[in-house]
């Protein structure tokens, strides 16, 4: 049977994991290679890092900590931040990603989607939306709103239309974040969520808001998420991955147990 | 020496890489029809479009790889690599597979016993009905997760060596002599992966 996938995401900045509640309060919490072979150990099923300050300077920094952390990694691993065209992706690619993660640059191209996917393929290439709920809408989740710049600028774009366009141009996943939740652990957007996925065809991670293995059974029953994303609770000792898989699974989703 | 095929099918380097981590050094990854001739064992990676194997004909490696595994040369194809050893795929039916297994691989269909079916099939599913008498699955339990990232699906054959479901099952793996193929990805499949391509290098 599928099973649901539970993704550890390293937030990088500087060849150094941080954390961040509401994109602020950054943390050090340590190297990426050696947290994202914790996690494979420990039973995630999916590794993503994202480059959270994405500096030209810093490119050199981001592909030496790729290719030092695919290096003996064998699951699916995942680099997003800064990826501004074809050939930035491929550089990725060529240390050792399967998939990358783009965001603000398919929003200012679209065209970019189906560049990194005709030569890397459509399994390759994750959309990733920020999204924020429109308050004061009649339909505040219908109409929730596109936002980058770590959540500050508005796009004018409508969550549901971007995601079934990215996939329309190619996206093999979409990357679902909801900046009214995210780094606060009260739960995942699971209407938002629910929304998206019934939009699309292609999977929906969703990230923002884990709190507790509840949140994660809550966003794969209710949601209907394929994959969901942490970061926060993993990092500080709360639980590893194989006992939040065990607790999920006990709620009645499908999970990689044992694992 | 192990002849890795480039037929610029996606990304090879999390295939290479997870060769030398079991401590394959002796490969190369080649376009030479020469090379395939030559090579102790063959591996046909790929992910992305069926249409992409034309390039096998072209090169002149559909014939070279038929030469080889006739001498009995370990083959092993891995995702759009297994596809490619059937007759064809409905993704491209202008394109020949090598024909080496019967039928055609075709899409997953959009609805299964009344409930809409997501596709690509993308994730962690389990292997089942591992035949007994497989050389590549050794050592794998009915039941061990692997990863996989597809659109189509090939049929189930007599050489199916195990099965997964998603819209009823299909073949995970296909096995009869030299001749291999995985539709899921050992080199992102953790221990289980890494126990498929240990088979395949000790053959």
């Amino acid at each position: 049977m599928l099973t649901k996938r539970i993704i550890a995401c390293l937030d990088v900045r500087g060849g150094r994991v941080v954390k961040g509640v509401q994109f602020v309060d950054i943390v050090d919490a340590g190297d990426p290679a050696e947290l994202a072979h914790r996690h494979a150990r420990g039973g995630a099923d999916e590794i993503v890092l994202l480059d959270i300050t994405a500096t030209h300077e810093g490119r050199g920094t981001l592909l030496e900590t790729v290719k030092r952390t695919a290096a003996s990694l064998f699951v699916p691993f995942t680099v997003g931040g800064g990826i501004r065209s074809a050939e930035d992706a491929a550089a990725v690619f060529d240390a050792g990603a399967d998939k990358v993660s783009i965001n603000s640059s398919a929003i200012a191209r679209p065209a970019l989607i189906g560049e990194i996917g005709a030569s890397f393929g459509a399994q390759a290439v994750i959309v990733a939306i920020d999204a924020r709920r429109t308050k004061g809408s009649s339909d505040p989740v219908g109409d929730a709103e596109v936002f980058v710049s770590g959540g500050r600028k508005p796009t004018g774009l409508r969550v549901i239309e971007w995601a079934v366009e990215a996939e329309a141009r190619g996206a093999g996943e979409i990357l679902l974040t909801s900046m009214d939740s995210d780094g606060v652990r009260g739960g995942f957007d699971c209407e938002l969520t629910r929304r998206v996925s019934e939009a699309v065809q292609i999977p929906v991670i969703a990230s923002g808001g884990a709190g507790s293995a509840a949140h994660f059974a809550e966003v794969f029953l209710v949601g209907r998420a394929d994959a969901a994303l942490a970061a926060s609770i993993f990092h500080f000792g709360v639980t590893d991955s194989r006992a939040l898989k065990a607790e999920v699974a006990a709620a009645g989703v499908p999970m990689r147990l044992p694992c | 020496m192990i002849a890795v095929i480039d037929y610029k099918a996606g990304n090879l380097t999390s295939v290479v890489k997870a060769l030398r981590f079991l401590g394959a050094n002796d490969f190369v990854v080649t376009q030479s029809p020469a090379a395939v001739l030559s090579a102790d064992k063959i591996v046909l990676p790929g992910v992305g479009h069926f249409r992409s194997t034309r390039l096998l004909e072209d090169l002149g490696l559909t014939q070279a790889t038929r030469e080889s595994i006739a001498t009995g040369t370990p083959f092993l194809g891995i995702c759009v690599g297994l596809q490619w050893l059937y007759q064809g795929s409905t993704e491209a039916p202008e394109t020949t597979g090598l024909g080496h297994f019967p039928g055609q691989c075709e899409r997953f269909p959009a609805a299964f016993e009344g409930n809409d079916l997501k596709s690509p099939h993308v994730g962690w599913n389990s292997l089942e009905n591992i035949r007994p008498d497989s050389r590549l699955l050794k050592n794998v339990a009915n039941g061990s997760f692997v990863y996989y990232t597809h659109s189509w699906r090939a049929p189930l054959s007599v050489d199916t060596a195990a099965t997964t479901l998603y819209g009823g099952p299909f073949t995970a793996a296909i096995e009869r002599g030299n001749v291999m193929g995985v539709q899921f990805h050992p080199e992102k499949s953790a221990e289980t992966g890494l126990q498929v391509l240990r088979n395949f290098l000790a053959l």
